[in-house]
C-alpha cells in the first residue's frame, strides 16, 4: 500500500470508529432515565 | 408517568431499555447497502479523500435529519402518521406517504435477504461453478424477457416464503420480545461475523492492492460536484433516515431518554460499519484483480454484481472460500433481516395506532398481503426485473421526495424544529444548537434536492437500464406517485375517539402537575 493509502485508511479509521466510541463513552457517562417498567404489549 | 400516556404506551409496546432502542437502530441503520454500495462509492469518488465530503455530509445532513426524526418520534410518541398528525392536523399525509413507501420497500427488500440466504448455501459446494454470473441469471433466478409473469422459481419463492414467516414471527412479538430481542442477538452476532470477514479478506493474496485502491486519495475528486452529490447520497440512504423508522423506534424509547446521545451512537456505528464493510470487500476484491492478473479496476462492482457475481468468483479463487461465502452471505442476510423488520414495523405500526389493533392482527393484516405480493411479484422468473425498477424509483422518487417534503414542512410550513430542539436538548447529553434547525430546513434539503433534480433528469433523458416504457411507467414512476396519493388518501380516514391527537409531551406535564 501507498504512504498515502495508508495515512487516509488510518484517518478513515480514526474518525469513525473513534468518533463511535467517543459517542458510546458519552451516552454512558450520561444515563438519563431509562422506562419505570417494561410496557406489557396488547 | 400520565395516566393517558401510560395508557397508550402500555398499549403500543416499548424497548425495554436505551440500550436495546439503539441495537434495533443500528440493525435499521446497517443494511445491504453498507456492505454493497458504500465500499464501491468512495472507492468512485476519490478514494481516501471521499472521507471528507463523507464527514461533511454525515454531520450536515446525515446526523441532523436522524435527529429530527428521533424528535418528532419521541416527542410526539406515535408511528409516523400518528406523530405528524399530532405535529399539526394537516401533516398526517406525510407520515401515511413514509409508510406506503416502507410496504413497498418490504414487498422486495425481502427477495434480496431470500436469494442472500440460498447463496450462503450455494457458497458450501460452489454451486455457481466457474460462471457465477450465468448462474445467478440463469440456473438460479431463471430470469426471462423483462416484464412481469408467473412462472415461479422454486429455488427463490422457497427461502422468500422462510424469510416472511421469520419476519412475521419477529413482528408478532411485538417491541421488546421480538424487534428488541432479535436485535440484541442479531447485531453482535452481524458485527462478529463481518469481522471474520475482514479479518480472512485480509489474509488473502493481493488483499493491499484492494485497500491501496480504496484508500489512495484522488484530491482532485473533492472539486467535483458529483463526489458531493455521492457522499450526501450515501449517508442519506444508508442511515435509514426520512420514511419513517426512526420515527417510529424513536416512539418506543422511554420519555426521558437521551435522543442526541444515541443518535451519534447510531450515526458513528453506521458509518464504522460501512468502513469496516469497505475494507473487508476491497481486500477480497485485490484478492481477485491478483489471481486474474488484472487490476481492481476490471473487477471492482457494487449491488446484486458484487455480492451475487462478484463475491462467488472470489470464493471460487480463495482458500477458505466456503467459509468466506457463509460469513458474506451471512450477513448480508442478518443486516438485511433487522433493516426489513424495521421496514415493515413502520407499517404495523401505523395500523395499530390507526385502527388500535392488537399486535399480532396488525402484524397479519400488514405482513400477510405484503408477504403474498412479495412472493408473487419476486418469487418469479421476471422477479430480478420488477426488484431492480420499483428498487430504483421508490429510492429516488419516493424517499428522497418524502424527506425533502418532511423536512421542509417541519421547518417552513408547521413550523415544529424549535420545539423539537427544545425537546432534544431537554433530557440530551449532547446539546443541539440552534444551527441544527439551519441544517434541516435549508441545508439538508438543498442538498437532497440536487441530488433529486439530477436523478430526475437523469431518468426522463435515458429511460431506466433500457426496459420497456409500460414497466417503467406503473413499476417506477406509477408507484411513486401512487404511494403519495395512497398516502393522502389514508390521511382522511378517521381516528378513533379514543385516540389521543394532542401533544403527548404536554399532556404529560398536565398530569404530572396534577397528580
Amino acid at each position: 500500500m501507498s504512504t498515502a493509502a495508508i495515512i487516509m485508511m488510518l484517518i478513515a479509521m480514526t474518525v469513525l470508529w473513534g468518533g463511535l466510541a467517543l459517542a458510546i463513552w458519552n451516552i454512558n457517562r450520561y444515563r438519563g432515565e431509562e422506562p419505570e417498567i417494561v410496557q406489557r404489549e396488547l | 408517568m400520565s395516566s393517558t400516556i401510560e395508557h397508550s404506551e402500555e398499549h403500543r409496546g416499548a424497548f425495554s431499555s436505551r440500550k436495546v432502542f439503539i441495537l434495533a437502530a443500528i440493525g435499521s441503520a446497517v443494511g445491504l447497502g453498507n456492505i454493497w454500495r458504500f465500499p464501491y462509492v468512495a472507492y468512485e469518488n476519490g478514494g481516501g479523500a471521499f472521507i471528507i465530503p463523507y464527514l461533511v455530509a454525515l454531520l450536515t445532513a446525515g446526523l441532523p435529519f436522524l435527529l429530527l426524526d428521533y424528535g418528532l418520534g419521541h416527542r410526539y410518541r406515535g408511528s409516523a402518521p400518528l406523530a405528524f398528525r399530532r405535529a399539526h392536523g394537516a401533516a398526517e399525509g406525510l407520515g401515511w406517504w413514509q409508510v406506503g413507501i416502507c410496504f413497498v420497500i418490504a414487498v422486495y427488500y425481502a427477495a434480496v435477504i431470500a436469494w442472500a440466504a440460498r447463496y450462503a448455501l450455494f457458497s458450501i459446494d460452489k454451486a455457481w461453478g466457474d460462471d457465477p454470473e450465468g448462474f445467478l441469471f440463469g440456473s438460479y433466478l431463471q430470469a426471462g424477457d423483462p416484464g412481469v409473469g408467473l412462472d415461479f422459481v422454486s429455488g427463490v419463492t422457497v427461502p422468500l416464503v422462510l424469510v416472511w414467516v421469520a419476519v412475521l414471527v419477529i413482528m408478532a412479538l411485538g417491541v421488546q420480545k421480538g424487534i428488541g430481542a432479535a436485535s440484541m442477538v442479531f447485531i453482535p452476532v452481524l458485527f462478529i461475523a463481518f469481522i471474520g470477514l475482514v479479518v480472512v479478506a485480509l489474509t488473502l493474496d493481493g488483499a493491499s492492492v484492494g485497500l491501496d485502491a480504496l484508500f489512495t486519495p484522488d484530491w482532485g475528486a473533492l472539486g467535483e460536484t458529483s463526489v458531493w452529490i455521492a457522499a450526501f447520497g450515501q449517508i442519506f440512504f444508508s442511515l435509514s433516515v426520512g420514511f419513517g423508522i426512526m420515527i417510529t423506534y424513536a416512539s418506543y424509547v422511554g420519555r426521558r431518554s437521551d435522543m442526541t446521545g444515541s443518535g451519534l451512537v447510531v450515526g458513528f456505528a453506521n458509518s464504522g460499519f460501512e468502513l469496516l464493510a469497505g475494507i473487508g470487500v476491497f481486500a477480497a476484491l485485490g484478492f481477485m484483480a491478483t489471481a486474474a492478473g488484472t487490476t481492481v479496476d476490471e473487477v471492482a462492482t457494487d449491488g446484486l454484481g458484487l455480492a451475487f457475481i462478484a463475491f462467488p468468483a472470489i470464493i471460487n479463487e480463495a482458500p477458505a472460500g466456503a467459509l468466506i461465502g457463509v460469513l458474506f452471505f451471512g450477513s448480508l442476510v442478518v443486516a438485511g433481516v433487522t433493516s426489513l423488520v424495521s421496514v415493515i414495523e413502520v407499517v404495523i405500526s401505523a395500523v395499530r395506532d390507526k385502527f388500535e389493533m392488537s399486535r399480532v392482527g396488525a402484524s397479519m393484516a400488514v405482513g400477510v398481503p405484503a408477504a403474498l405480493i412479495s412472493i408473487i411479484l419476486l418469487g418469479t422468473t421476471t422477479g430480478v426485473y420488477v426488484l431492480d425498477i420499483v428498487d430504483h424509483f421508490i429510492n429516488r422518487f419516493g424517499i428522497l421526495v418524502v424527506a425533502v417534503a418532511s423536512m421542509l414542512a417541519l421547518s417552513w410550513v408547521f413550523r415544529r424544529t424549535s420545539l423539537l430542539r427544545e425537546h432534544l436538548n431537554r433530557d440530551g447529553s449532547v446539546h443541539v444548537g440552534i444551527w441544527w434547525q439551519w441544517l434541516i430546513g435549508l441545508v439538508a434539503p438543498a442538498a437532497l434536492t440536487f441530488i433529486l433534480v439530477n436523478e430526475f433528469i437523469n431518468n426522463l433523458q435515458e429511460p431506466y437500464e433500457g426496459y420497456p416504457t409500460w414497466m417503467l411507467n406503473t413499476l417506477g414512476w406509477g408507484l411513486a406517485v401512487a404511494v403519495v396519493l395512497l398516502g393522502f388518501l389514508a390521511a382522511r380516514m378517521p381516528w378513533r375517539d379514543s385516540t389521543f391527537l394532542g401533544d403527548p409531551e404536554i399532556q404529560a406535564q398536565k398530569d404530572e402537575r396534577s397528580s
